[in-house]
Order: C-alpha cells, then structure tokens, then sequence
C-alpha cells in the first residue's frame, strides 16, 4: 500500500478565492456607504435649522428677512398622501383580492395582472403626466389641486399595494378557505372573516411601505398639486409637499434657504423611514409560516 | 423495496430533436480506468457530531477497510448519513453543525487542522440521494466539471471524461449526446452520470449516501451491479434504509441506533447471525 | 344551515341559499372584477391622451423628434436626440456600475454571510431605496458633486487616451453625465440587490452540495452552480433596474446639468427625457408644450418595453429550472419592499 497524501491545492485557486470572497465583502460594505453618508449629511446640515420656528411657520418665499419653516409642506404632505392612500389601498386590496379569489384561472385575470406589472414600470413622472391631461387641462374641480396631486399619488402607490398585497394573500392557507366553504360559508364572508383578518398584517406592511413610497415623490406633484407657500387645508387648492419644497429650495442662492432645505430633508427621511420601520416591525411580528 | 420516483423525462422529450433510441447499454467497464491500483481504507474513531446543541454521532468507533462495500444501515435519525458526511467533511457545511474525532484516510487525518477541504474532498467523493446533475450544464460538461477545477485542459480533459463514462457503463447510452443537457436523462442515468463525474477526478473513496432511493428497481439493480464493480478500485461506503440492498452489495455492515455502532460484521453474519438483540430486531423488521 | 326535509311543496330551503343571501357574494365579484377592469382602462385611456397630446409635435417635426439633434426653446425647434442620449448615457452607466456592486452584494448576503449577520445587512441594502429621490439629488448637490469633482478630472486627465469619456478634464462641470449615473446606480443597487437575493435563494442546495464535494472552493461553486443557475432572473433583475433607471427624474434633473446639448465627454453636462418634462413643463406653451408630451410618450414607450422584456427574461428562466417558489410572486415581493 503506497503512502498516501492529499492533492495539491494550486495556490491560484486560494487566492482567487480568497480575492472574490474580500471583493463580495467589500461590495456589500460599498453598498452601504451612501446609505451612511446621505444620513450623516442629513444630519450634520440640517440638524441645526430644526428648531420651533421650522415646524410652526410657512415658508415665507422671500428673499430676505425669515425664512420661515416647512409647516405647510410637511401638513401638505401628511395631506396629500393621506387622501391617497385612502384611494389606492381599498382599490389596490380589492383588486388584488380578485386576482386571488376570482380570477385565478380565467385569462382576463392574467391580463390585469400582467397590467398591473407593467405598471410598476411607468416613471412616476408619466403618472403626474397622466393626471394633468386628463384631470389638469380639462380644469375639472379647478386648475392645480391637492387632490389630482393625491390622484396621481395614488396611481404610483396602486401597482405597489396590489403586487405585495397579492403575495400576501397567496400566502393565506389553502386549507383555511377550504375548511370555511366546506362549512358553506359564502366567499364574500370567507373573505371578510377569514382571508383578510389572516392577511392583515401583511396588507399593512405592504400600505404602509407603498405609503412611504408616496411620500418621497415629487415628481407627480409637480404638474399637479403644484405646490404652494402659504398654508392650506383645503384640497381643491394647490397645496405644498416637503418633497416640493425641498426641490423648490435646492437651488436657492440663499444659503439659509438650502439649510432649511437640508432640514426639510431630514424630516422627510425620518418620515419614510419610521414607515419603514414600523412596516417592518409588524411583518416581523407575524411570520405567517 | 422502497418505493421509487418515477423515472424523469427521457432524453427524447427534452432535446427536441426527435426520438433517439438508448444505446446499446454497455456494463460498467472499468478498465477504462486505467491499470488497477489498491484503494486505501478510512478509519474512523471517536468521531462526535453534533446539530447545534444536538448530539447525533456518539462516540463512532468504525473501520471502512480498503476496496470493500460497507454499508451502514439504521432507522432514521439513528446518524448514519451523519457519520458519512463527517468523512468528507460535509457535515459542517451545515450552518451551527460541527464535528470531532479522528478520520483517517490511510494515515492523514481528514480533521487534522493543517489540511486543505477542498484537497479531502477531491480524495473522497460523494454521491447523493436525489441525483443532482448540474442542470445547466452538459452530459460532457458535467463529468468534466471537477476536471476543470484543477486545469484539466482539452484532450486530457476528454479523455477522462470518456473514460469515466465508460467506466459506469453509461457510455454507449450517450456517446451520440454528449452535448445534451444533463437532466434530460433518466433518474437511473443521472445517478451514474453523478457517479461518473465523482469517479473522473479519481478519489480514493466513494461515499454514497443512500443512491438508488430515488430511483426505480431497473436503475437501482444498475447502480448496484456498477457499485459491485467500483470496489475494484476504490472504497465504498454506501448508507442505505434497504437491507436487501446491503445484502446485495456490501461486504461488511454496520447497524446504527441513535448515534451509536450497535453492531459491525461481514453482511451475511449481521443479516443470518446477529449478536446484538437491537440488531436482530431490526434486521427482522420488528422496528425501524 | 341545517338539512331538512324535502316536504310535499319542495321548500329546500336548508339547504339552498337564497337569491338573496348570494347577492353580497356577487356585488362583491361585480364590484371587484370591475375595479380590475377600471385599471385597465385607465392605463388604455393615459396611453391615447398621451399621444393625442404628443400629436402636433410628431406632424411638425416627425422622426427628427427623436434622432434629430437640436432642442432650442427659443426657435421653437424640438429635435429631442440629446434627450434620448442623455437619458441612455445615464442609465446604462448607472447599470454598468450599479448592477455588478449589487449581484456582488447579494452573492455576498446569501452565500457566505454569517447567518445572524443575512437580515440586518440585508434591511440597510434594502433601505437605500427608501431615501427619496429629492433627497439623494440634494446630497448629490451638496456633497457629491462638489467631493467628486477632482478625482473626476484627475480620471479624465489621466485617461484622455480614451474616446470621450477622458479628455475632458479641464471642462468638467460639477453636475455631469457621470455625478448623475452615479446617484442614479446607488438608487437603482437596491432593486437590483433584491431581487438578485431572491433569485440566489431558490438555487438547489443539492447542486451546491454537490460542487463543494467534488471539492470546488466556495467561489469555485458560486461559479459552477450558483450563478449559472440564476443568470436569466438575475438579468431579468438588472433590466427592472435599468426600467427605474429611465424613469428617474429628480435626481437627475439637479445633477445632470440640463444642457440641452449631447455632452462631448463623460464629465459634461447634458439632458434627459423625464429632466427636460419636470424642468420647462411650468412654462411651456403650445407646441413646447406638445414636445414635451412628446418627451413623455418616448419615455412611457421605453420604459415599458425594457419592463416588458425584463419580466419575459425572468419568467423564461424560471420555467425553464423548475423554480419551486414563482421567481415572479418573489419579485414582486421584493419590488414592494424596495
């Protein structure tokens, strides 16, 4: 019996694997970076015009004197997202509850669905475009108001909320529905009692990211709700929006101004991402299987 | 006989080329290999392993002697496939799994720290239970895979790559397809293509863990007759549920129950005349 | 909903439901299958106002819209190829840096990231999508712009032996083609990284298993059945990515320079399609007007195309491996988390 040893390792094929494992690292850690430095900016440049006046005043437009805050942006905001999820989610449940319950053979569901896809596509600034032809130029209900801007909103979030309103929905158990109709319970109770209590938490986690979403955009607001200083509650008016201001207020020469728009960033980006979180939180909360 | 899978979809379906009707089907030659050379033999000792907090492998004392069948048999969970994936040192591949003890291939302890896995694992090969051809690659191209790891470079490459398939008996069933997709061929042919990809890079030991469960009786007594003749050349450890199968194949047996050797002796003696009650009452079905 | 008897006058009624009790079940269907209909008739109707819109500009100036090279507000000419340019230049840059930073990062995040560490990191990459577009273009302004500027100059100087994206070292601008690629790679890197991470998942580990025991480094099988595996999801995902890419409008339009002109080297200024709409769209008139719907259109045709066959891609590859889990249903819940 002949002495045994173990095959050469060709020091190339270590060092390769060696290379591509630190590459793939390093990658990630790269990924990061932005992510990183866009908060630590955020932060340092916008930190310092938070303070009472930011919250309670409007924008005062002018070139001198104060500047006034974001108040009428960020209620704007809170506005104008607010009326569209009221449209998109109980639109974009329902159509996903179609998918799933209705349509799971017929070719017209495949249709919609594939629709639907082909929506998450469409730039949000096609969707502003959209809003202003037909709702805009028509002057239906005034020129630019709050509620097109949330209309528009609304067709960005909807694609969002049907997909992972979809997935989730899937996820609820053959055998839950199963057990309910051979009960004889009719579907729409089969739905109300058992699908969506069941798929809730996921239908929330999907709203609310699709709402999160809907808050950082600006372009459909542009030719839309057009935005605004001073403050409104009305939306058949043209009404601000954070995003708006931040990007009326980027290049402003007046350094005060930009600071401000920092600031406005800031609260923007802690908006979204507390969304993000608490979406998170609640998914997490329930793993269904 | 465990139920098997239905065979998958014969080649003639997925390589759109019209019906081509198998090859005449040669027996496993494996002469092809080249001259004969001695196999070496494994050496287990006080091997544990453990899932976590689990202790799956208690202290395995067992001895895999060169150019021989062992097969390893037990009820589920009694850690058989464990102690065959410590071989080859596969088993810690499993996320939170580890192992320790001595494994000696010859004299070169697999588990000493100085030495290079993916070396042990070019000396000890493994066939699956479920045969997993890579799907996107060729008949040729699977073979040729842990060829191409080391540089085996084109006529070289091709040589082996043929002789291993005429080493399984395979040859004559592809030879006019050896660009075919390799999952376009049945589930017996499968497992032998695995088994001719692990055979191509020349390890010393062959492990397999429970190879034809997933597949039919013909392909099963194929796989069989092949293993019959690979212990020319190397050492085989085959775990398996069929003790029919080790009868069939294997020269010694090992029984195994939770983690523990029971009982290891030539097969006909384990299965006529066993000394351990636990083993007797397996082998007679009364459990397991 | 007890049994009953059939009597003489056949009253079933245990058993059957009445009309009655069924009609919530089909309001429920009517309403909802006509909500799905609504949607796409919706999507039909913005697609023919579009063009109607878009019409006089393409009777003016026909195809020149598009390949023509002069887009002077002034003359009242829209001849839109330095959109067109402007928007592929952007894009496919950002692809080129964004996507191989993304697969490398979810290659990392599923195969060799330590498992307590594949969630968190995961959520950070995921989050990148969640700062907003107005914001990224404001940092990118402040911060990027301004840093970048001399390494990029250094680039063009050292490399001006490279046609047009070197040379250009003494005319570089702070907003450029490339500052604008580069935020817009760092936006789309998290769709991309998502959807490469589900794709990686569904990879068999049997395959895997079996190339580390033909005694493959863990690169060597990433190589062997990881990555050839997931290939065509994994272009499917970079294509949806280029797809957000196109679209992009704000970050773009601080960053870009909007200089209607089709820049002569990587660091110069430029344009692009949805740029030009958000920018002149508050003044325009009549036939400015028409182009830029005009501007709209190219850019909704576009951007469906490349989802159309960016989601074929994907559907094409996992038929073909027998993906357990619908590589689509996984996209789409990676595309709603991001």
């Amino acid at each position: 019996m002949s002495a045994l040893s173990l095959p050469e390792v060709s020091p190339r094929r270590r060092r390769t694997d060696r290379i591509m494992r630190g590459v793939m690292l390093a990658a990630t850690l790269l990924a990061l970076v932005p992510l990183v430095l866009v908060i630590f900016y955020l932060l340092k440049e916008g930190l310092g015009s938070i303070n009472g006046a930011f919250f309670t005043q409007d924008p005062s437009g002018s070139f001198f004197g104060n500047v006034g805050g974001v108040r009428s942006a960020i209620l704007g905001s809170v506005e104008i997202v607010l009326l569209a999820t009221v449209i998109a989610v109980p639109i974009g449940i329902g159509v996903a509850l179609y998918l799933t319950e209705y349509g799971t053979d017929s070719r017209f569901a495949t249709v919609v669905r594939y629709f639907v896809d082909v929506m998450t596509g469409v730039p949000s600034i096609v969707f502003g475009l959209f809003i202003y032809i037909s709702l805009v130029l028509s002057h239906v209900g005034g020129n630019f108001t709050a509620w097109k801007g949330s209309v528009a909103l609304a067709l960005l979030m909807l694609p969002i909320i049907i997909r992972s309103a979809e997935v989730v929905l899937l996820l609820v158990p053959a055998s839950l529905r199963e057990a309910a109709l051979a009960l004889g319970a009719p579907r729409w109770r089969i739905i109300r009692k058992v699908v969506l209590p069941t798929a809730a938490p996921g239908l929330v986690t999907g709203s609310l990211l699709a709402v999160a979403r809907g808050m950082g955009e600006t372009a459909p607001l542009l030719f839309t709700a057009a935005g605004a200083s001073g403050l409104t509650f009305s939306l058949s008016q043209q009404m601000n929006s954070l995003p708006l201001q931040i990007y009326n207020d980027v290049l402003s020469p007046r350094s005060a101004i930009v600071s401000q728009a920092w600031a406005a960033g800031l609260t923007l980006v802690a908006m979204v991402l507390i969304l993000n979180l608490i979406a998170r939180a609640i998914s997490r909360r329930s793993r269904v299987a | 006989m465990i139920p098997s899978e239905t065979r998958s979809k014969e080649p003639t379906m997925s390589t759109a080329r019209g019906p081509v009707p198998d090859q005449e089907e040669a027996a496993p030659d494996l002469s092809a290999m080249g001259e004969r050379r001695a196999g070496h033999g494994i050496t287990v000792n006080g091997l544990n392993a453990y899932y976590g907090a689990q202790h799956a492998v208690k202290n395995v004392d067992i001895d895999f002697p060169a150019n021989e069948v062992t097969a390893i048999i037990g009820p589920s969970g009694s850690g058989k496939s464990t102690v065959v994936r410590c071989i080859n040192r596969m088993h810690e591949e499993i996320p939170g799994a580890r192992a320790e003890g001595s494994i000696k291939l010859d004299e070169l302890d697999v588990y000493d720290p100085g030495v290079d896995l993916t070396a042990v694992r070019r000396m000890i090969g493994m066939v699956f239970q479920k045969p997993n051809p890579f799907p996107t690659m060729s008949i040729f191209d699977n073979v040729a895979a842990g060829l191409r790891l080391t540089g085996t470079k084109s006529d070289n490459l091709r040589e082996r790559v043929h002789r291993s398939l005429r080493a399984v008996g395979l040859w004559g069933e592809v030879k006019n397809r050896l660009n075919a997709p390799g999952i376009g061929l049945s589930g017996g042919q499968q497992q032998r293509l695995c088994i001719a990809r692990t055979v191509a890079v020349e390890p010393e030991v062959i492990l397999m863990d429970e190879p034809c469960s997933a597949l039919d009786p013909i392909a099963t007594l194929k796989v069989e007759e092949l293993i019959d003749e690979l212990k020319a050349r190397y050492t085989i450890v085959i775990v398996t549920h069929n003790m029919q199968q080790a009868a069939r194949v294997a020269n010694s047996t090992v029984f195994m129950l939770d983690g523990e050797v029971v009982e290891h002796a030539p097969t006909n003696d384990i299965f006529t005349n066993p000394k351990d009650e636990r083993t007797e009452r397996y082998v007679t079905g009364k459990f397991g | 909903m007890g049994t009953s008897t059939t009597t003489a006058g056949g009253d079933r009624s245990g058993l059957e439901r009445s009309p009655l009790s069924r009609l919530p079940d089909r309001a429920l269907s009517w309403g909802l299958t006509s909500l799905a209909i609504l949607i796409l008739a919706l999507i039909v109707f913005f697609f023919i106002r579009l063009i109607g819109e878009s019409g006089s500009t393409f009777s003016t100036f026909g195809i020149s819209f598009v390949f023509g090279n002069d887009w002077d507000v002034s003359r009242n000419i829209f001849h839109g190829a330095p959109l067109v340019v402007g928007t592929l230049i952007t894009s496919g840059v950002a692809l080129l840096i964004g996507v191989p930073v993304a697969v490398a990062t979810a290659l990392y995040l599923t195969e060799l990231c330590p498992r307590r560490m594949r969630a968190p990191l995961s959520g950070l990459v995921d989050l990148l999508a969640a700062v907003p577009s107005v914001v990224y273009g404001l940092w990118g302004v402040f911060f990027l712009a301004p840093k970048l500027l001399p390494a990029e100059k250094w680039f063009a100087n050292t490399f001006s032996f490279i046609p047009w994206i070197g040379g250009g070292g003494s005319s570089a601008t702070p907003t450029n083609y490339f500052i604008a690629s580069l935020v817009l790679a760092i936006m789309i890197l998290p769709i991309v990284s998502a959807i490469s991470r589900e794709v990686l998942a569904t990879v068999p580990a049997e395959n895997k298993e079996a190339a580390l025991a033909l005694g493959a480094t863990r690169w060597e099988m990433i190589r062997m059945a990881v990555l050839p595996y997931s290939r065509s999801g994994i272009v499917g995902g970079a294509m949806l990515g280029l797809g957000r890419a196109l679209g992009e409008t704000i970050a773009i339009v601080l960053l870009i320079g909007d200089a209607p002109v089709i820049g002569h080297h990587l660091f110069s200024q430029g344009y692009s399609l949805a740029a030009v709409i958000a920018n002149e769209f508050g003044e325009a008139q009549g036939i400015h007007r028409s182009a830029l719907f005009a501007a709209g259109l190219v850019l909704f045709v576009l951007t469906l195309l490349v989802n159309i066959i960016a989601r074929a891609y994907v559907a094409r590859g996992s038929r073909g491996m027998r993906v357990g889990a619908s590589a689509d249903l996984a996209m789409a819940a990676a595309e709603s988390r991001s």
